[in-house]
């Protein structure tokens, strides 16, 4: 008897649940004046154009070594923002560590750098540094920077927080300074985890770097964006399959160095 | 003058709890004392007050003439590297050699700079393989701390203490968690260091036999208090079950186990 109850209210729990997710998806549909059969509709035309327009012809081809040499381009930015920002969390991130920061001031304000310049993401990033550095590549470098140190020190803080504090207690007791223990337990301990973070970090950057590019006009991202308006679809889906092969290059790259190290 | 006074030492974590209350005894140079008493009667406390690895809140304690509680950073830094230290978890860090771990013994005499440019002169490297060699395992040296049993990391931590050229060498429990055959390696090999190198020792124990046939001196503490201070062939075992409230005391065994 109890059990039928139990069962029954669960069902009406599910056709209410069901209901109200209907009704939802209509008002928003009526609202925004979204038509899901409409875009269901399109979607065969949407592919066959794909397929008829973003097709790498002979002609295309011949840009390759200019759109090879901003791939090369991109990918050294994009490690050279990431090994920069590094720096810069390893030592927010000592900071920001409830288990060997120093003070709680510190804390709070490498939490607060953290989340800051995290919290906002690199696009808009972008175009806030756009307006005081102009289009060149500084900006994208600055832009995937800033990302970088809130993303990494957030990871450090945890990698750091994680970690055996037993090393650094017995070193505290040989009379080692704060600097011996965190140069000589807290991060050969924590340099695995941390190296994961980082190789992680470059592969989204590379990503990143294409849509800050098509902002800042620099690198990859400024052919890309190029040939979208000129519209020479030969050329966008050149630079498209080129940077997807580079990402799966370097993922597959930093999953081995992963595997030789962790 | 002993080397190690302790004086109506107090130390509270919190304001409710004691966890040690009016702490008297002094420790003689080349002396092999061990502490026993049941969990949580305020043994790893009372060892760590003495190189001030918690404060100390009330009373003093006097190391090699300096009343630890009022040392400043710097001066705290100097008696440190006098005073060894073993732990239960060896407390390595796992990922570096065996080598690289027993030179941290190092740091407390280093600049920061040296420390960590890892910069050891040759008479700390050589002798920091004659302890390995004294210890049994030299052949490790460059194997990673985390490939070695437990009684081997023990031996690793014990160079470590030694290398610091130690007046006095503090373990807190260093047998706790390893089997039978390990625990008689390093309780003889600490044994050594008071008897071959006149080194102090201060162990923190859980097994009264161990404690009763290693030791010179047994202090007994029970919640916080020394209930028991003399050579070690006068701890009977009516006094041990006091001590530990076993038998005699079966309520007071039974709150025991609920603080552990």
């Amino acid at each position: 008897m109890n059990e039928n109850l139990v069962r029954i209210k669960r069902k009406n729990q599910t056709v209410i649940f069901i209901v109200v997710l209907t009704v939802f998806t209509y008002l928003s549909s009526v609202i925004t004046d979204f038509n899901i059969l409409h875009g269901i509709a399109t979607l065969p035309e949407a592919i066959v154009w794909i397929f008829s327009n973003l097709v790498i012809t002979e002609e295309s081809l011949e840009r390759l070594p200019t759109i090879v040499e901003k791939l090369i381009e991109t990918i050294l930015m994009s490690i050279a923002a990431t090994t920069t920002a590094t720096i810069f969390s390893l030592i927010l991130g000592v900071m920001g560590s409830k288990t060997i920061g120093t003070s709680k001031a510190l804390g709070v304000f490498a939490r607060f750098v953290a989340s800051l310049s995290r919290n906002i993401p690199v696009v808009a990033w972008a175009l806030i540094l756009l307006l005081s550095f102009g289009q060149n590549s500084l900006t994208g470098y600055l832009a995937l920077f800033v990302g970088s140190v809130g993303f990494l020190t957030r990871s450090f803080i945890e990698v750091i927080d994680e970690a055996s504090q037993s090393a650094v207690v017995a070193l505290r007791a040989t009379g080692a300074t704060y600097v011996q223990i965190i140069g000589k337990a807290v991060i050969p301990e924590c340099l695995p985890q941390m190296i994961s973070w980082v190789l992680f970090m470059i592969e989204t950057n590379i990503r990143n770097a294409t849509l800050v590019g098509i902002l800042t006009g620099t690198g990859i991202g400024y052919s890309f964006d190029l040939y979208y308006k000129t519209m020479n679809y030969p050329g966008v889906a050149l630079v498209t399959i080129s940077i997807v092969l580079a990402v799966i290059l370097i993922e597959l790259l930093s999953n081995h160095v992963r595997k030789v190290i962790l | 003058m002993p080397l190690l006074t302790v004086e109506q030492l107090g130390k509270s974590y919190n304001t409710h709890t004691k966890v040690l209350r009016n702490v008297n005894f002094e420790v003689e140079a080349g002396e092999f004392v061990s502490i026993i008493g049941p969990s949580g009667a305020g043994k790893s406390t009372l060892l760590r007050c003495i190189n001030r690895m918690v404060d100390i809140d009330e009373g003093a304690v006097i190391f090699n003439g300096a009343d630890v509680g009022m040392l400043n950073k710097k001066e705290l830094r100097t008696l440190r590297t006098d005073i060894g230290m073993v732990f239960q978890h060896y407390n390595l860090v796992p990922r570096l050699s065996v080598i690289e771990n027993v030179l941290h013994g190092r740091f407390g005499y280093k600049t920061t700079l040296q420390g960590i440019m890892g910069r050891f002169t040759e008479a700390e490297k050589e002798r920091a393989f004659y302890l390995l060699e004294k210890l049994g395992i030299a052949e490790h040296a460059y194997k990673r701390c985390n490939q070695l049993s437990g009684g081997q990391q023990q031996r690793v931590g014990i160079a470590r203490a030694l290398i610091q050229e130690p007046k006095i060498v503090l373990c807190d429990e260093p047998i706790a968690s390893l089997d039978p055959k390990a625990s008689t390696i390093i309780m003889d090999h600490l044994k050594s260091i008071t008897v071959e190198l006149g080194i102090t020792c201060i162990v923190n124990l859980h097994q009264v036999e161990v404690a009763r046939d290693y030791s010179d001196r047994i202090i007994g503490l029970r919640e916080g208090q020394v209930v028991f201070d003399e050579m070690s062939y006068r701890l009977t075992e009516q006094r041990t079950d006091i001590l530990y409230g076993t038998k005699s005391k079966p309520v007071t065994q039974v709150r025991e186990l609920l603080t552990v």
